[in-house]
């Protein structure tokens, strides 16, 4: 055999393995949306089938009506949208800060914002809980917003690794001209760090999502709700409406992923970064 | 995220020539504040969000577990009592099990399976970026849903899985419903969700220098003796990061059991994971005390198994270049 020929049958059994991986992966989120599309009397069928007939687009409008499908969203939203906020103004001033300027005590507050990335959060959990119950907090959306506006370590600790990197003489070149430092951070420093603000905002922004414990701890009223904890509460009272549940699980699926498609690129790099940098 | 904390450039001073160059010059003498000030005011958010959210309540988290506190009494305080009661609680030692269970099996499941996915998608083939992109969708579902979307996969009657296995003549087990299959089903669809350990070990493979395979190929190795003697060896500090972020979210382990079993760790508590004792005993059962020495254990236990981690490192992790 010459070596276009093997060439080519590796290229072939390649894609073969892959495919067939490839499957394996991709048929249970098929399976969600077939079943979001079902009638019931089809959802009950052994062995299993795939086609939805006919296919029942009401489904989804059904879900949205049987629990309060806008107001979880909405929810979701203003917590997400907000702790977001918090996180992308926060934790690149306090990276900076760790990074570019001197102050006393920089280095051993950053070699402790390392330590505390250690802490599981179940240690926090109690006295935080006890202190937005002091606070009054408990039942409202606050707990899962402000502490993002008081910094990320894990997020403050990528974004002074990425502001090491950016050299100085754009800094002093703009203290030259008399900028203040604010104006320096605001004008020059802050958008050469986009690609990383950008990450870091993603982060936050699918972690707010997609949390759980945090609702679950402090959302007391149904109507308070996120999407996660609405559709882990409809699944403990209706286990057994698939339809509906699958439905509600593409539509908080499918945001996350529209996500994903626009800033594939930055998803990766920041990934890789947290993982390899 | 310890892996990065050892290789962390050493913190530099951010003196430059020019500011040495100042400092020759004797200069009027500005307050220290002046200096100093503008550093302070950009980290003051979280030397606040530091002290208010993780030093106090880290603090206050060590006094309650010695305490009988609740939020319907102010508890009062009782040395070491709530550990020695941990102690002799056989539900608290079924949760441990449970939970060493599932990391004994995901964590090594989880780095065999992700390096070699990696491995696949790392191949020089057309359209790699479909490839690529169905891998890593699994990891964007939020975790109630995927809690959900596998409760309907798994289910026994008309779930898909059996579905399939119905199909090449083999009974299915009850999945979720079964106390042998329970915790194998949490470690099936925590797998299908590894595209983003995968992702850092695709990064491990486009760092190793091409250089290396050529060198083995003018040596005429085989697939497999590159794979041993470069492929590996060079992958091992990223692997050595997924290990320890594996065993940290395995031992942390919450929103799939509590989804799966409305909090409720069914069958006979075989899906009841520390974190969600933890959780009950706090917060259903206001025994906050109790809960807190519940979460400091959790604390050493997941410190020593990463010190473990790191000192086992210098045997088998290679960096390169060293």
């Amino acid at each position: 055999m010459d070596s276009t020929k093997k060439k080519k049958l590796g290229q072939y059994s390649a894609h073969i393995v892959l495919i067939v991986a490839s499957f394996f992966f991709l048929i249970p989120f098929l399976w969600m949306v077939s079943t979001s599309l079902k009638p019931l009397t089809q959802i009950f069928t052994f062995p299993p089938e795939w086609i939805p007939e006919p296919v029942m687009w009401s489904n989804y409008i059904d879900s949205m009506t049987y629990i309060p499908f806008f107001t979880y969203l909405k929810n979701t939203i203003i917590i997400t949208v907000l702790s977001t906020l918090g996180a992308v103004i926060s934790c690149p001033l306090v990276a900076y800060s760790f990074a570019k300027l001197r102050w006393p005590g920089r280095n051993i507050l950053f070699i402790i914002t390392i330590g505390v990335m250690m802490i599981p959060g179940q240690v926090t959990m109690i006295p935080l809980f006890l202190l937005f119950e002091k606070l009054g907090m408990v039942g409202t959306h606050y707990p899962l917003i402000i502490p993002a506006f008081f910094g990320v370590p894990f997020y403050i600790f990528l974004l002074r690794q990425f502001f090491m990197g950016l050299p100085d003489s754009l800094r002093e070149a703009a203290r030259m001209d008399g900028a203040g430092e604010f104006r320096i951070y605001w004008q020059i420093m802050l958008p050469l760090a986009k690609p990383a603000v950008l990450a870091v905002g993603l982060f936050q922004f699918m972690a707010s999502w997609t949390d759980f414990i945090g609702p679950l701890l402090y959302l007391t009223d149904s109507l308070q709700y996120t999407l996660s904890l609405g559709l882990q509460q409809f699944q403990s009272q209706r286990g057994s409406e698939w339809g509906l549940m699958m439905a509600v699980s593409t539509m908080m699926t499918l945001p996350i992923i529209v996500l994903f498609f626009f800033l594939q690129k930055t998803f990766i790099r920041g990934i890789t970064f947290s993982g390899i940098k | 995220m310890n892996g990065n904390a050892q290789k962390l450039d050493p913190i530099k001073s951010s003196e430059t020539p020019y500011e040495k160059q100042l400092k020759l010059v004797p200069k009027k003498k500005k307050s220290k504040w002046s200096n100093y000030k503008y550093g302070i005011l950009f980290a003051s958010p979280w030397i606040l969000g530091l002290l208010i959210f993780y030093a106090i309540p880290l603090f206050s988290s060590i006094y309650f577990s010695f305490t009988t506190y609740s939020i319907l009494q102010p508890g009062e305080f009782v040395g070491l009592q709530n550990y020695k009661d941990l102690l002799s609680d056989s539900l608290f030692w079924k949760s441990v099990y449970n939970t060493v269970y599932f990391a004994v099996f995901f964590v090594p499941l989880s780095i065999i399976f992700g390096v070699a996915l990696a491995m696949m998608l790392n191949m020089k083939v057309k359209g790699m970026a479909i490839y690529r992109t169905i891998f890593f969708l699994p990891t964007l579902v939020p975790h109630v849903a995927l809690a959900v979307l596998w409760m309907w996969l798994l289910n026994p009657g008309f779930g898909l899985v059996n579905g399939v296995l119905n199909t090449f003549g083999i009974e299915g087990p009850a999945w979720l419903g079964s106390v042998t299959w329970s915790k194998p089903s949490l470690i099936i669809m925590s797998l299908w969700g590894i595209g983003q350990a995968v992702i850092i070990y695709l990064a491990g493979l486009g760092d190793i220098p091409e250089d290396y395979y050529d060198a083995a190929k003018v040596d005429g190795a085989n697939w497999y003796q590159k794979m041993r003697h470069i492929t590996l060896p060079l992958l091992t500090p990223v692997i050595f990061f997924n290990l320890v972020m594996g065993i940290i979210a395995a031992f942390q382990q919450f929103t799939l059991p509590y989804t799966l079993t409305q909090g409720q760790g069914t069958p006979a508590n075989s899906l009841t994971f520390y974190v969600m004792y933890l959780y009950d005993n706090g917060f259903k059962f206001f025994k906050m005390g109790y809960a807190s020495a519940m979460a400091w254990i959790l604390f050493v236990i997941i410190m020593a198994l990463t010190a473990l981690v790191f000192i086992t490192s210098k045997r088998w992790v290679h960096y390169q270049g060293k």
